[in-house]
């Protein structure tokens, strides 16, 4: 009983294992570059530590920064669970602020909730739709979604930053080009008790309630057989496009949320602070909590807190600001090559498989 | 420049742009061919954007540490091979994804290239030098027009070699036959990893390569806003040019006056949408993917065992 109730757990935890032995094996080739290049690493990992969480005042920067990368996080995990690698999360986040900043803009009049559900809603349907197109290529024209939806995403910073810097600027923003502000009284609160606001609330609800429908409902069985074979699922009588759209549109969405958030929490208004990589952190927070919805919300608190930390490695080692940008991509580079041990560890017992009883028949007996 | 360009008024345009096709062009065609030697023996390498970026760095580095442009090339291709090895090896682990392992080596380049790079950004390194074959007009426009830089001329050169390569040489052959078909490959007695693998080095080499024109010539400087997709377009390129070398050559040139789009009326006093114009070749990428994708069939000239294509 013991024996087959740790079996059951085994493969959960390599799920945890594998990446954390891969996230220790990233900070070794860390600390290798950081000793090459002349520091030293156990004053760059202490003040990493004292940057992200040493004190209420790093928890706090590491969870303002957590926040859009938990959603920049799902825009990758959803379509994932379809078998897609979307990686244009920067461009929607871009449209998604830019939509919610003509939307706050646009609603000025209304009581400030009703704002603020008109900026969330018009950000999470821009970057839906942005890529949701990812998707629709994929199934309809069979253009490979990694390659689309990274040209979308430049595509979507540029019509941010020629909107910033063109049609919607407003002309009282001299020096920092940005659209009209959506007003302090509709800015997004925060959270009660700490100086976090109410986005990171909103990004771990949509973790949650993606991994409760994709673990709980038919849903995530369906992308999953969307994903494996087209074929499969059209036999089995799904409407594949109807799916493959959906994933990526929803992951899209969490993009364009992340986006429309950081301009009514943080921002104020759509400009060009808003491209600060936060998509590209995001596939690394997707890929080590290994496309699951909920391991994002950790994961993105870690990478939150080593990107808040960069800062501090900036101003007291005088390093580049880029530090952790390295730290990021070795990161990436082992967690994936990393995939190759799932399955393979020597972890359970060497023949799960139970043995065939052959039986004899005795035929001579009559 | 402004007083020649008045002269010349909206005409200016077209000839800019054809200066430009030429200029932008050569990170597209190199980083292009690599990725086509890649892909045609199997394997995607997404990581040409982050190796286009570290060669751009490491060229840079390089021509100024040792005065001489040439010694940034290959210094630029020497990176851009290793980056190309690591992605090499690592897609030939069981179960690693070559996509995957592309977004990381893709990220893994940008931050180290904008972290070993930060001292560079100062410095004005020695330049590749140009040859000039507009000495037969007085035009001065048409004279820069006609700069041209000895990687575009080696460019053209290696899309003919590697046309002719990939079908009368031995070497082209087994390329060709790894990535159609493992099992055919296996059965002929080729090694498919070390085929692979080396093929990827080539194609992290010219990557290499192109950054270094990126940094070396035009725009002839490092800073970390240098490639933006440049890389990614190269990649989406090969399979507009059908797995050809020399439509490769004819596709780059082409985004290349797509590239040079903005910059030429910039030139000429319209900056209104000068981020959409910026924005050209990527739109025009991804309308051409939609173009030359179709459903429910392969590309024809696909290499069989490419994850791209297959369904």
């Amino acid at each position: 009983m013991v024996n087959t109730r740790i079996e059951r757990w085994l493969p959960h935890m390599e799920s945890v294992g594998i990446p954390i032995a891969a996230l220790l094996v990233a900070m070794m080739l860390f600390a290798l570059f950081i000793a090459i290049i002349g520091e030293s690493p156990i004053a760059v990992f202490s003040l990493l530590y004292q940057g992200g969480f040493g004190s209420a005042f790093s928890w706090q920067n590491t969870l303002l920064r957590a926040a859009p990368l938990i959603l920049t996080g799902l825009a990758v995990a959803i379509p994932a669970q379809a078998g897609m690698v979307v990686i244009g999360g920067e461009g929607a986040l871009a449209l998604g602020a830019l939509a919610g900043a003509v939307a706050g803009v646009a609603l000025s009049g209304m009581p400030s909730l009703g704002v603020q559900a008109g900026i969330l809603l018009a950000g999470a349907l821009c970057g839906a739709f942005w890529v949701g197109l990812s998707g629709w290529l994929r199934h309809y024209r069979s253009v490979n979604e990694t390659i689309s939806s990274l040209l979308l995403s430049y595509i979507g910073i540029a019509l941010l930053n020629h909107f910033v810097e063109g049609p919607l600027k407003d002309p009282a923003s001299l020096n920092k080009p940005s659209t009209r502000p959506i007003g302090d009284a509709n800015m997004i609160g925060n959270l009660p008790g700490i100086d976090v606001h109410y986005g990171l609330l909103f990004g771990a609800l949509f973790a949650l309630l993606a991994w409760g429908v994709l673990r709980f409902t038919s849903v995530g069985f369906a992308l999953r057989i969307v994903g494996g074979n087209v074929r499969t699922a059209q036999m089995a009588g799904l409407r594949v496009g109807w799916w493959v759209v959906g994933a990526a549109a929803m992951g899209g969405a969490a993009a364009g949320l992340a986006g429309a958030i950081e301009v009514a929490a943080v921002q104020g208004s759509a400009n060009a602070s808003l491209i600060a990589g936060y998509g590209y952190a995001g596939i690394l927070v997707a890929f080590i909590a290994r496309q699951n919805p909920l391991a994002v919300i950790p994961v993105a608190i870690l990478i939150g807190g080593i990107n808040a930390a960069g800062g501090m490695l900036q101003r007291r080692l005088d390093m580049p600001d880029a530090t952790v940008l390295v730290l990021q991509g070795i990161a990436f580079v082992v967690i994936i090559a990393s995939e190759t041990l799932a399955g393979r560890l020597r972890l359970r017992r060497s023949n799960p498989i139970p043995k065939l009883v052959v039986i004899q028949q005795s035929g001579a007996a009559t | 420049m402004t007083d020649a360009s008045a002269t010349l008024g909206w005409w200016g345009v077209p000839l800019a742009v054809l200066a430009g096709a030429i200029r932008v062009s050569t990170p597209y065609l190199l980083v292009s061919l690599g990725e086509c030697i890649t892909e045609k023996a199997g394997r995607i390498n997404l990581g040409l954007e982050g190796v286009l970026i570290m060669g751009a760095m490491s060229g840079y580095g390089a021509s100024l540490a040792s005065g001489s442009p040439w010694v940034g090339v290959l210094a630029a291709g020497g990176v851009g091979a290793v980056l190309g090895l690591l992605h090499g090896l690592l897609c030939s682990l069981r179960r690693v994804n070559d996509i995957a392992i592309g977004i990381s080596i893709m990220l893994l380049g940008t931050g180290l290239a904008f972290f070993l790079g930060k001292p560079l950004v100062q410095p004005q390194a020695p330049m590749l030098p140009s040859i000039g074959f507009g000495f037969w007009s007085d035009s001065p426009q048409v004279q820069s027009a006609l700069q041209i830089n000895p990687l575009f001329l080696l460019g053209i050169a290696l899309a003919f070699l590697l046309h002719f390569a990939f079908r009368h040489t031995r070497w082209g052959l087994q390329v060709r036959i790894v990535g159609d078909s493992e099992d055919a490959a296996r059965a002929l007695g080729y090694s498919v990893l070390p085929t692979r693998i080396i093929a990827t080095v080539f194609g992290g080499f010219l990557a290499g390569v192109g950054g270094a024109f990126l940094s070396l010539y035009y725009p002839g400087s490092w800073n970390e806003g240098l490639s933006s997709g440049q890389g990614i377009i190269a990649v989406a390129l090969v399979i507009f040019a059908r797995w050809e070398p020399l439509r490769c050559l004819w596709a780059s040139l082409l985004f290349g006056g797509a590239g040079a789009l903005g910059p030429a009326l910039q030139a000429i006093g319209i900056t209104s949408g000068y981020y959409l114009f910026n924005a050209a070749p990527y739109v025009l990428t991804l309308g051409i993917l939609i173009a030359t994708c179709a459903p429910n069939r392969m590309l024809s000239g696909a290499p069989g065992e490419l994850s791209l294509v297959r369904r």
